[in-house]
């Protein structure tokens, strides 16, 4: 929807497909054959896909700029570039401390927004369920580049020690039953007790939509900037279509 | 029962294939890795041609060695190359009239293109897209990259090879 708006105010019409079941890929058309079509429908297309690479793949096949708005639990470009916005309204990213907090294997924002700090010289802390931590080529990659990489295991261990606090939605399907799931869940719960040995300056951030992970009585702190990071979505996204149309 | 022969009983009585009059020759195979080279080379039981395939024979730097024979089929450099990934010694032999034209090492590619399936099940690479995988060889032995979804294959290639 996001970009439908920054496509709206930019003077624009999107042509949207919200489902499979509403494009020939229901009737067993490769995803190759819709990018082909689709590109002389568009003069941009931003692909969801659940597939890893998706984005990729409409890329080889397109005739225009094609923007990946979340391939699988691969990468999410364009939400890190308003992750980074969000960060910059608040504070200089250069060298700051930042917790990444979640499902970090399958979650897409976080691996890309892991992968645009490591050029700022920020030090990365990790705080996620057993399981669920970043996955092994991603922490290969950052390390190689330079990136100091400190995992935890307790949210307290961490809160006094960041600047930002980027939290992620831990899936249900991830575990076998409701009540494993809420045991961990709860134990990542970002609350207003926990914030209170964070630094005065802490931003919580959120990709959305959140579902237990953040205690909704934290909205009204000034440490929440979730719903200004989700507006600024518009202006980024805007500025990406821009540029790809230029 | 006859053991194994040495690498002297090989200098005496030659290799138990018999030469090829033209085609190529894979050398300096990695010991047990023949059988896997083919599949690099989508080399089938299907194939018409004649093919010589020797495993573990002995030799002298090596220790064990594969060899390939393959009649009437000059192999390109870029097939051959591909080889490099899980032999990195191997030599290829260039075989015309019973004569050795041309003999050169492998090289190690950029690219691997068709001949691996990424081990990462939410690939777009592994579904009907009409695409063929697409591998970034990371240097120094680092594995294999996928530049569709970013796995890399650190070990165990051989068991990713279509």
């Amino acid at each position: 929807m996001s970009f439908e708006s920054a496509m709206a105010r930019l003077g624009g019409t999107s042509l949207s497909v919200s489902s499979v079941e509403a494009c020939s890929i229901a009737k067993g058309e490769t995803l190759a054959d819709t990018i082909r079509v689709v590109s002389g429908y568009a003069d941009a297309i931003v692909i969801r896909h659940p597939k890893e690479g998706a984005a990729r793949l409409a890329a080889e096949f397109a005739h225009v700029p094609v923007i990946n708005a979340g391939d699988g639990a691969g990468q999410h470009p364009s939400q890190t570039l308003l992750d980074l916005y969000t960060i910059r309204q608040s504070m200089d990213i250069d060298g700051i401390d930042v917790a990444l907090v979640g499902d970090l294997r399958y979650g897409r924002t976080a691996h890309s927004l892991a992968s645009a700090l490591s050029l700022y010289g920020v030090r990365l802390h990790t705080v996620s369920p057993k399981g669920l931590d970043l996955p092994s080529s991603l922490v290969n990659d950052l390390t190689e580049k330079g990136m100091e990489i400190i995992e935890h295991d307790d949210l307290t261990d961490v809160i006094g020690q960041v600047d930002v606090l980027y939290v992620t939605r831990i899936q249900r399907e991830r575990f076998p039953d409701s009540t494993s799931y809420y045991n961990v869940a709860s134990s990542y719960r970002i609350t207003p007790e926990l914030l209170v040995g964070a630094r005065r300056h802490l931003i919580v951030l959120h990709p959305l939509p959140r579902v237990d992970e953040i205690d909704p009585r934290v909205d009204a702190s000034p440490h929440a900037r979730y719903f200004e990071q989700s507006r600024n979505g518009i202006p980024v996204r805007m500025a990406m279509l821009l540029k790809v149309m230029q | 029962m006859r053991s194994s022969p040495t690498p002297e009983d090989v200098a005496k009585e030659g290799l138990l294939i018999s030469r090829i009059k033209n085609g190529t020759v894979i050398d300096h195979i990695n010991g047990g890795e023949a059988l896997n080279v083919m599949k690099i080379l989508g080399i089938t039981g299907s194939t018409t041609e004649s093919l010589s395939i020797a495993t573990n024979v002995p030799s002298r730097n090596m220790g064990k060695k594969d060899i390939v024979k393959l009649s009437n089929r000059e192999l390109s450099k870029t097939e051959v190359d591909r080889i490099a990934l899980i032999s990195p010694k191997a030599t290829i032999n260039i075989v015309r009239n019973f004569k050795v034209c041309e003999k050169k090492g492998v090289e190690i590619p950029i690219l691997i293109e068709g001949s691996v399936r990424c081990p990462n099940p939410g690939c777009i690479s592994n579904t009907n897209e009409p695409i063929k995988s697409r591998f970034a060889v990371l240097p120094e032995g680092k594995g294999l990259r996928c530049l569709y979804c970013e796995s890399v294959i650190k070990k165990d290639l051989t068991s990713h090879i279509i």
